[in-house]
């Protein structure tokens, strides 16, 4: 742990080098684009690729005249997206590990089972979210609601695939041991299977935080969610041909907000994964 | 009475059709340190899981402690030690050991002191709050044998638990097995590959032959107690070496006969 003091700065350091190399990145491909008025792969102009300040600078303009700025809506969408995401993200991850300890218990059931969850898959988002909304909605359920179950279904898959493969990983031997024990099903589970598939269960969460923001940036208009930030991409798409900026600043925000999702999982693993150091990714 | 009593056991897997065991007698005195020695293939492992109800014989009887290996399993009887740790990383060398303490549903402050006991059996004292990462294979296994005895069983079934430890850390673990054999007096059953090992730590010493695994011949060890280091270089430590050797390879040569037959 001492050595994480001198690791602080080196990683900032890392960040900003890298940070500088996409923005020479972009603004260097939009130069050359424009300067040899490039149509391959995409034109390149203010419209596909605004200058990175001017995006920068959108945030810390109003949207509209005498309104906030844009950094404040963006702010408070994210807000609102977040928490949708979170309890999409909770819910998913609840009903992916709860569907994988039942079929855990019983190759018949793990055959029968699985491929109708990689089914549940290829169905769009988009095709499903009108009947969750209205679903839900008929029955008098807040909208914001139906988002959550959206993101759910989007996160519970990759939950499932991992808790699964991270139950079966348990050492042999170990289970040999608990059986030594005269352990149960429900013991060997608790106290074998389940704490070994907690790194598989950690990585699947890292892979579903992000998606579920995603799932809910989708669902929002189908439930006519305007204040997310599903809602602010929906309405900035309108004004793109006049001033792209404000959907590229929408853009960066939803981004920003995935990585603090992903953060926020990876601090939860080292909290809860006691591992060997060369475990813990 | 005896322990372990094996009648006339036979296990053949099915894969294959390979015999593991074939007509095992053997029975096991309470207190006794027994050590099951043959080559690669010859079911000791095999019997020794057997014995601990972990596979099935395809005929014959088991009786553990006067019962059928399914209830002295059920009962906790016996304590186990694999040639890995098998430790859970996520668990501290305390709770490690503490594991079947839980399952017989001590509660915590008879598990803790326990646990104390235990590390101070192995000598693993200021160890307790190690994850098992952070310590060496020699260590890990003493963790094993602590989590083993913890509960106090009759029995500890051991297979191969120092065969992937260095030489000298394997003797200095041997004399230790020793010492906490003599303090719990319990019986033990040891599955090994190396003939010294056998010899040095065994009241008898069980010679088995491959393919298929049957006993080819008992041997007693008459070595005074408590041995030490300087056991090791008794006439009749040697004298007992050089009969197991010829009792493994007497079994090889059986098996030579039979297969040109």
């Amino acid at each position: 742990m001492g050595l994480s003091l001198g690791r602080a700065p080196r990683r900032a350091t890392l960040l900003l080098v890298v940070l500088g190399l996409l923005w020479g990145l972009w603004e260097g491909w939009r130069w050359v684009g424009m300067h040899f008025a490039l149509t391959w792969p995409f034109t390149v102009d203010d419209i596909t690729m605004p200058h990175l300040h001017k995006i920068v600078q959108a945030l810390f303009q109003p949207a509209q005249v005498n309104g906030p700025w844009l950094l404040d809506i963006l702010w408070h969408a994210s807000l609102f997206t977040a928490k949708e995401s979170a309890v999409g993200l909770a819910l998913g991850a609840v009903i992916g590990f709860a569907i994988a300890v039942v079929v855990s218990q019983s190759r018949i059931l793990e055959r029968g089972f699985i491929p109708y969850v990689v089914a549940s898959q290829t169905i769009p988002l988009l095709a499903i979210a009108p009947m969750v909304v209205v679903g839900l909605g008929s029955k008098g359920i807040t909208d914001w609601v139906s988002v959550c179950v959206l993101a759910a279904y989007l996160t519970f898959f990759p939950v499932t695939i991992n808790t699964l493969r991270g139950l079966q990983s348990a050492d042999p031997r170990a289970v040999e041991l608990m059986h030594s024990y005269a352990a149960g099903r429900w013991r060997i589970l608790w106290k074998l299977r389940v704490p070994a598939a907690m790194p598989f269960l950690f990585s699947a969460f890292r892979i579903a935080a992000p998606l579920s923001i995603v799932g809910a940036i989708i669902s929002e208009p189908s439930a006519s969610i305007q204040g997310g930030l599903g809602g602010a991409i929906v309405n900035f798409n309108q004004y793109y041909s006049i001033e792209p900026q404000e959907l590229w600043a929408t853009n960066l925000i939803a981004a920003l907000l995935g990585i603090a999702f992903f953060l926020a999982i990876v601090g939860a693993e080292r909290l809860v994964v006691r591992r060997a150091p060369e475990h813990v990714a | 009475m005896s322990v372990v009593e094996l009648r006339d056991v036979s296990k053949v897997f099915e894969q294959g059709q390979t015999v593991a065991l074939q007509g095992i007698d053997l029975a096991i005195e309470a207190g006794e340190f027994i050590s099951l020695i043959g080559p690669s293939g010859c079911g000791k492992s095999t019997l020794l899981r057997t014995i601990g109800d972990l596979v099935q014989p395809t005929s014959g009887t088991i009786v553990v402690n006067g019962k059928s290996a399914q209830r002295a399993r059920r009962d906790r009887d016996y304590g186990i030690v694999f040639q890995d740790p098998v430790l859970y990383d996520w668990r501290t060398v305390a709770k490690n050991i503490a594991l079947p303490l839980e399952m017989l549903g001590w509660n915590r402050t008879r598990r803790a002191r326990r646990v104390q006991e235990m590390l101070e059996l192995v000598e693993l004292g200021g160890f307790e709050g190690h994850h098992p990462w952070q310590l060496s294979g020699g260590m890990q296994q003493r963790v094993s044998i602590a989590r083993a005895l913890s509960f106090s069983p009759a029995l500890l079934l051991m297979d191969e638990p120092f065969g992937a430890l260095d030489e000298m850390t394997r003797e200095r673990l041997n004399i230790e097995l020793l010492r906490i054999w003599q303090e719990t007096s319990s019986t033990i059953v040891f599955v090994t590959h190396s003939i010294s090992e056998a010899v040095f730590l065994s009241t008898r010493v069980v010679v088995m032959s491959a393919r298929p695994g049957r006993i080819a011949e008992l041997i007693d060890v008459d070595l005074p107690q408590p041995r030490t280091a300087e056991t090791r270089e008794e006439a009749r430590y040697f004298e007992l070496v050089t009969a197991v050797r010829e009792a493994l390879a007497h079994g090889g040569a059986d098996r030579i006969v039979e297969e040109t037959l």
